[in-house]
């Protein structure tokens, strides 16, 4: 294997790394938040919109930094295929810029379309 | 509190499981809450995927640093499953969830019958090495070190076009049934393309994680997805996950297919079982 392919594994490794653990960190800091001060909402209600999880973490509501963490987790496989068209693009690979970027687009509409539904 | 350990507990568990397998941990998780915690339906389901996620996001990172997947592979294959997944999303009501269900549990029991064969057979683990014209295009093989066996391993594969339309097929249905793909991606890599089973594992691992990701905001943003559940769940599979991708290098291939195959029967006999319309 090249040496340039393996440096470039390392980086997206660190950078996957460091996506996955600041998820992990915001769901503890709202697991930690729960334990002190409650989900901040009524019984058997948490937010799920943008806006309603900002307008909770503008008033530390624990549910809303644990969406906002878990929202951050979901975002791991797509930042996962971003960096991997930064390392195919690194090796000159074309092929699989182009095959990655395909991934990556057809990704993004099937997110899309879960956020419109 | 204590649900919240329980679910914590179960996160490690199905998370080690996962990473070693490959496979989403969703037919452990889904059963334990609807049954044992009484919970709906809907929230295990957004549970699951979430586990799903942690699952591939945890161990992706081990097997990325050890050098144990195969990217090519994955974002090859990844088209395939995505397409079968969106279309599995758009098409849902128009097939017979009952037939689908029969199809694919009795493909599953068909692969578990065919990797018990690869069990029993002498040659056991033996990599295959020859040229395919598709495999060599696409520069799909490739190498890693099993720590198991002490030695680097140099592999090819086959039967691409074979891989690829079970890859679309495992994506739709997911789409269609909401149901995890990570035993189909394993068998599509190991059984159909001759890959060996380790990095089938890791590449699933992978690649389970980008698939869900779509249907992973539908659920959170219809609501499907609890804070109170999905936070010990991601992080107890983020540590399970993390473990496990480092004890699946150190474990013999056969050994990981002898864990595998009642997995996989299990689940064909579960998903033909729905489909005649019997729930265990």
């Amino acid at each position: 294997m090249h040496e340039e392919t393996r440096k470039v594994e390392l980086i997206i490794g660190k950078i996957l790394r460091i996506g996955v653990v600041t998820s992990a960190i915001v769901i503890l800091i709202g697991m930690g938040l729960y334990f002190m001060s409650g989900s901040g909402y009524p019984a058997g209600e948490f937010p799920r919109r943008f806006s309603a999880i900002a307008a909770g973490l503008s008033q530390g509501k624990s549910y809303s930094v644990i969406m906002l963490g878990v929202f951050l987790l979901i975002l791991t496989p797509v930042l996962r295929v971003v960096v991997s068209i930064y390392a195919f693009y690194k090796e000159k690979d074309t092929l699989y810029v182009v095959i990655t970027t395909i991934v990556l687009v057809i990704l993004m509409f099937a997110m899309f379309m879960g956020y419109r539904s | 509190m204590n649900s919240m350990l329980l679910l914590l507990v179960m996160g490690v568990g199905a998370g080690v499981l996962g990473a070693i397998l490959g496979i989403g941990g969703g037919m452990i998780i889904t059963p334990v809450l609807t049954i044992m915690m009484g919970l709906d339906i809907k929230y295990a389901i957004g549970a699951s995927i979430i586990s799903v996620i942690a699952t591939s996001s945890g161990s992706t990172i081990a097997y990325l640093k050890d050098d144990m997947l195969n990217l090519r592979v994955a974002m090859f294959l990844e088209i395939a499953t995505t397409v079968g997944a969106i279309m599995g999303a758009l098409l849902v009501g128009m097939f017979s969830s009952n037939f689908l269900y029969i199809l694919f549990g009795f493909f599953l029991l068909y692969s578990s019958y065919n990797m018990i064969r690869k069990l029993m057979d002498k040659k056991g683990e033996a990599v295959f090495t020859g040229h395919d014209p598709i495999v060599d295009k696409f520069k799909l093989s490739s190498t890693y070190y099993d720590k198991a066996e002490q030695k680097q391993i140099d592999y090819s594969m086959k039967n691409v076009p074979g891989g690829f339309i079970m890859m679309w097929a495992a994506g739709l249905a997911s789409g269609l049934l909401g149901i995890g793909s990570g035993a189909f991606k394993v068998i599509a890599m190991d059984t159909i393309m001759k890959m060996p089973l380790k990095p089938s594992s890791a590449t699933s691992n992978l690649m389970m994680g980008v698939t869900a990701a779509a249907s992973a905001t539908v659920y959170f943003f219809n609501g499907s997805i609890r804070p109170d559940i999905a936070a010990p769940l991601a992080i107890g599979v983020l540590v399970g996950a993390t473990i496990g991708a480092r004890l699946m290098q150190v474990m013999k291939p056969r050994i990981i297919r002898m864990i595998f195959i009642p997995i996989i029967l299990y689940m064909g006999v579960q998903m033909a079982l729905k489909g005649f319309g019997v729930n265990i």
